[in-house]
């Protein structure tokens, strides 16, 4: 089924866009939520496992006091109130992926309220207002055997791998963003992006998008503009990856409007979103969702965190991203738009990490945004994928301003680091990249380069100087690049001009 | 008489040597100095557990081999001159909600028929360490949801008293194997009454613990704010004693309180004196005083009404006290624990243990769950399950859920307010009969629920406030045991122990022999004298 789709320009000069999100994130803790099971991904299926987070019969659970350390801290970074006092509750219903017929979360009570986060799109900022974070347990993986979707209909079978269950993950959900009209893909996409940065600079959670470390819930509705009341939303679940938060409200937005200009209604239900054509197709309507029944989970005592301890994790806050890119910026003498594309390329912190380990900020920011950046593109990666770390590259502009190489060897000294082939220094060693002194070889490159051009050779020598270049260039060629331009200028201007 | 001296008052000589007679206190001394191994104790228990257990129905299991395995360790060990704990070789039978690793669990529900749990309950774990010897599993109201052992997908057990007459619930396999003299003492688990109810109608001494005393991590959730594990015994001090093995904080369950305990088995001790000057005693009017006697039977307000008398006597200052929101115990507890149930309940799917029904590639995953929950799940269950669905629904939760737990509140504060009392004018303990009724015929009331849990009446109060209370036997009422409810603050269990040994030391005294002595006599009677 293809659903019809109105322009998204078109979208905007007739409806407002109101989007919200809520975010999950997988916790770094080296153990789970409420037992002491290891948290490793890519483990054997269910060899991390134990009674507690199996839900057998009889066993509890104990909360994990470094989950709710980094959720509070979360909380402060996003500038939340944290409470004083606060329940877990159970969220009843039954999924073979859910081992006690309950999730263990957080309902009327969460860890932390009231928070926002400033994200900026295109010099434009925007305040997302946090309405909550708090701390649940993810549920187990299903894997569906058999029948063509990997879905549960049509499967022959079904496995479930519980060593995600009971893995701690927080929830952090915004308000209702309103006003972000045709930004409105790029605001949430900016959200994600910016939270994402906020737990790498904590230091909670890994945050890899491809193991599902941070997953979205998208949520859409569209009002006619002027209209006094918020249209009908729908929440697209379980979005792993920035590019398709923009993707899923671009799609959604285009496609309510065509709903509503037909005349119809948006129906409150929960959506899936498809990678590979960037579509969604409906998932549970309201009118089937379930009643989760939440009530205080009474096998666990309250959280009641002691005030003057939360100041303390408040002190102890590491800089937080906006912050640092100020500092960067002035640092490193950078405009506005400057430090904008930095951040849009998603370089800054390779950037930073570059600078530390030894390189200018200017040739950092020249590799990561030039060379890097197009083998990144070529290869279809993120630039953080790429096989090269910011030391590498911090060794690269050295190997550069010392001489050993000019910027043609370099970019084949990056060659055998993508390629696995070691350090910098290793690759030029091994492929025999640096460039030549006034060696023999040169030497008798330069000659051949003499004898082989008499008509090039009068020109020079009539006065006609500029002719040198082809010169230059023949003796370039014959060492494949491995000389030194100047050097070679020098040794032609010595020998036909002395 | 005290019930110290060695064994004076069990009489160990008096049945003929019959080790399954003695009381544990005296049995630990036996085995200590050699008078008979870990060994004999077990076979005595397990040759009258094949006797008369077909009769009592006591067990849902019993592993003859393994106890006699772990008994002949315990020898083996004393007689390498090893170290042992007081308790080293003393038997006891666990009621089948509590998890043992390899040992068939089931909470009395067909659902877990099968399941061989991995782990064991932290209690169990520290039975064992404590060196008891495991007789078996016993019987139980299906997942502790009942007042007779009738809800049992396996049948119910019999009260030794009387084989036609329900032995109490949930914990009845319990009462019934410890009366019937079929095991020395025995773990229950209580959440509205479910050890101190057959503790009462089989003449023993049942004590529910203060909520958070006894680690829950490991029995089978019925009511998890509620539930509490405690011992079953024959003597006060037994009680204490059990008390003591299993109690005391653990960090795997999150509700355990990190508190010491206090010196039970001193205070059971100390309270067989007799002497109670100087302690404060309430009877609650709500709990069969005047204007709150409809359904108390006679003989059972004839007893409560001597206990508290008797109390006097050994020097108790007795006044009455009103705690008018024990009233609204039974419906508060009634949406409470149906409502946690229905949670706690929701794991049994069929997914990862015990039995699964319909999967035969005809049915999909819902149809298997639901499948397997109507033939696992007996008709309280299922009864309770939907009760608490309705009571947490939205649009409901408040007006059932809510209000209960504000009842709840209100129960709590009447329990302060006669305890409170900064100025020393506070009670020590609130007493009451622990059951409205001695033990009822069985199949009475199984086709009515309501005069069913009405046998918790009394008991439902220190359930929902988290306090300890004690049953301690209070005479018999038409040849049927009645018991005396005795209730004390959170974390004073040891009051509760010490008010029922005086009254169980003068009750023996005035009687000559222990309540149970008959029944001691009864179990070696013709039928199965060889
Ligand atoms: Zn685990």
């Amino acid at each position: 089924m293809t659903d019809r789709l109105v322009d998204f320009d078109e979208v905007l000069t007739r409806y407002e866009p109101l989007i919200g999100l809520e975010t999950h994130v997988e916790l770094g803790t080296a153990s789970k939520m409420f037992c002491g099971c290891a948290t490793t991904f890519g483990a054997e299926p269910n060899t991390q496992t134990c009674e507690v987070c199996l839900g057998m019969p009889g066993s509890l659970p104990v909360a994990n006091a470094a989950a709710i350390e980094a959720t509070i801290r979360i909380g402060l970074a996003l500038g939340c109130r944290i409470a004083t006092w606060c329940r877990f509750a159970r969220k009843n219903y039954f999924y073979p992926d859910i081992p006690k017929g309950f999730q263990t979360s957080q309902y009327d009570e969460p860890l932390c309220t009231a928070g926002h986060l400033d994200v900026e799109v295109d010099g434009e900022t925007y305040r997302i207002e946090i309405e909550r974070v708090h701390l649940e347990e993810d549920t187990g993986k299903n894997l569906h055997v058999g029948g063509a979707t990997g879905r549960i209909h049509g499967a022959d079978h079904s496995l479930i791998d519980y060593n995600r269950a009971g893995i701690p993950l927080v929830e952090i959900v915004t308000r209702p963003i309103p006003l972000t009209g045709a930004k409105a893909p790029e605001v949430a996409k900016a959200y994600v992006t910016e939270l994402r940065e906020i737990l790498l600079a904590l230091g909670v959670s890994e945050v890899r998008m491809e193991q599902g470390n941070l997953r979205s819930d998208v949520n859409t509705s569209l009002a006619p503009i002027g209209s006094l009341e918020w249209g009908t939303r729908t929440e697209t679940k379980n979005v792993n990856s920035l590019r398709s938060v923009e993707r899923a409200v671009r799609y959604e937005i285009r496609r309510q409007a065509a709903v509503l200009d037909a005349g119809a209604r948006i129906v409150q239900e929960t959506r899936h979103f498809h990678e590979d054509t960037g579509s969604t197709s409906p998932g549970r309507s309201k009118e089937e969702a379930t009643d989760y029944r939440y009530f205080p989970e009474p096998d666990l005592v309250p959280i009641a965190p002691d005030p003057e301890w939360v100041e303390k994790l408040a002190a102890g806050l590491p800089e937080l991203p906006a912050a640092r890119r100020v500092r960067l910026r002035e640092e490193w003498g950078l405009s506005d738009t400057e430090m904008a594309w930095l951040v849009n390329a998603g370089a800054l912190g390779l950037v930073a990490d570059t600078v530390a380990a030894g390189a200018s900020p200017s040739d950092a920011r020249k590799w990561w945004l030039g060379e890097l950046a197009r083998r990144a593109n070529d290869a279809g990666q993120e630039l953080t994928e790429l096989p090269v770390t910011p030391g590498q590259v911090a060794e690269l502009t050295r190997l550069v301003a010392e001489g050993t190489v000019n910027d043609q060897l370099a970019r084949q000294a990056l060659d055998g680091v993508l390629a696995g082939e070691g350090d910098p220094a290793e690759v030029v060693q091994a492929r025999g990249l640096a460039v030549m002194g006034e060696s023999d070889e040169l030497v008798s490159a330069v000659d051949a380069a003499i004898a082989g051009a008499p008509d090039v050779v009068a020109k020079v020598q009539g006065g006609k100087v500029q002719a040198l270049g082809a010169l230059v260039g023949a003796v370039m060629k014959q060492t494949r690049g491995k000389a030194d331009a100047a050097t070679v200028k020098r040794m032609l201007e010595e020998r036909l001009l002395g | 008489m005290s019930i110290d001296g060695g064994g004076a008052a069990t009489g160990r000589p008096s049945t003929g040597g019959d080790l399954t007679t003695l009381d544990v206190a005296t049995l630990t001394e036996v085995l200590h100095k050699g008078e008979a191994g870990a060994v004999d104790v077990t076979r005595s228990y397990l040759d009258r557990i094949t006797a008369e257990d077909p009769r009592l129905a006591a067990y849902l299991y019993v592993d003859s081999e393994t106890a006699i395995a772990t008994a002949t360790a315990v020898d083996e060990a004393r007689a390498r001159g090893e170290e042992l704990g007081p308790l080293a070789g003393v038997p006891i039978a666990l009621k089948d909600v509590v998890v043992t690793a390899g040992i068939p669990t089931t909470s009395g529900s067909r659902i877990l028929e099968g399941w061989h749990p991995p782990y064991d309950a932290t209690l169990a774990a520290r039975l064992k360490a404590a060196g008891t010897v495991l007789l078996g599993k016993t019987n139980m109201d299906e997942f502790a949801m009942g007042s007779s052992t009738e809800s049992s997908a396996y049948g119910p057990s019999r009260n030794p008293w009387d084989h036609d007459r329900i032995p109490g619930g949930s914990s009845g396999g319990s009462s019934a194997a410890v009366a019937g003299f079929l095991a020395p003492w025995a773990i229950g688990t209580d959440t509205g009454g479910s050890i101190r109810q057959p503790a009462a109608v089989t003449g023993l001494v049942g004590h529910k613990p203060t909520y958070g005393s006894v680690s829950r991590y490991g029995l089978i959730a019925f009511s998890s704010s509620l539930d509490q594990a405690g011992p079953m015994a024959r003597t006060v001090l037994d009680a204490a004693l059990l008390h003591e093995a299993i109690g005391g904080h653990d960090p795997c369950d999150s509700t355990s309180i990190d508190a010491p305990l206090p010196p039970l088995a001193e205070c059971a001790r100390r309270g067989a004196d007799g002497d109670l000057s100087g302690v404060r005693v309430g009877v609650v009017r709500e709990l069969g005083g005047e204007g709150h006697r409809d359904g108390y039977e006679d003989g059972v307000l004839a007893r409560f009404a001597e206990a508290v008398a008797l109390l006097e006597s050994l020097g108790a200052e007795v006044r009455e006290v009103s705690c008018p929101a024990f009233d609204l115990a039974l419906p508060a507890y009634y949406l409470i624990a149906p409502s946690e149930a229905s949670s706690n309940l929701a794991r049994f799917d069929g997914v990862r243990y015990g039995i699964r029904i319909g999967d035969d590639g005809a049915h999909d995953l819902d149809e298997v769950m639901a499948l397997t929950r109507e033939r696992g799940f007996g008709a309280e269950v299922k009864r309770r399950i939907i009760l608490g669905t309705y009571a947490l629904s939205s649009g409901y939760y408040e007006a059932y859920y809510g209000q209960a737990q504000k009842v709840r509140t209100l129960i709590g504060r009447d329990f302060a307010a006669a305890f409170g009392g900064a100025d020393g004018t506070g009670l020590d303990v609130l007493v009451s009969p622990t059951t409205p009724t001695v033990a009822f015929p069985l199949g009475a009331r199984v086709d009515d629920p309501i005069a069913m849990y009405a046998a918790d009446l009394c008991t439902l109060p220190a359930s929902l406030a988290g306090v300890p209370a004690i049953s301690v036997p209070c005479g018999l009422a038409d040849g049927l045991p009645v018991g005396l409810q005795i209730m004390a603050p959170a974390l004073a269990d040891d009051r509760c122990y010490r008010v029922a040994a005086a009254v169980e030391a003068a009750q023996d005294a005035a009687r000559g022999h222990r309540l149970l002595e008959p029944l001691a006599a009864r179990a070696v009677g013709p039928e199965h004298t060889p």
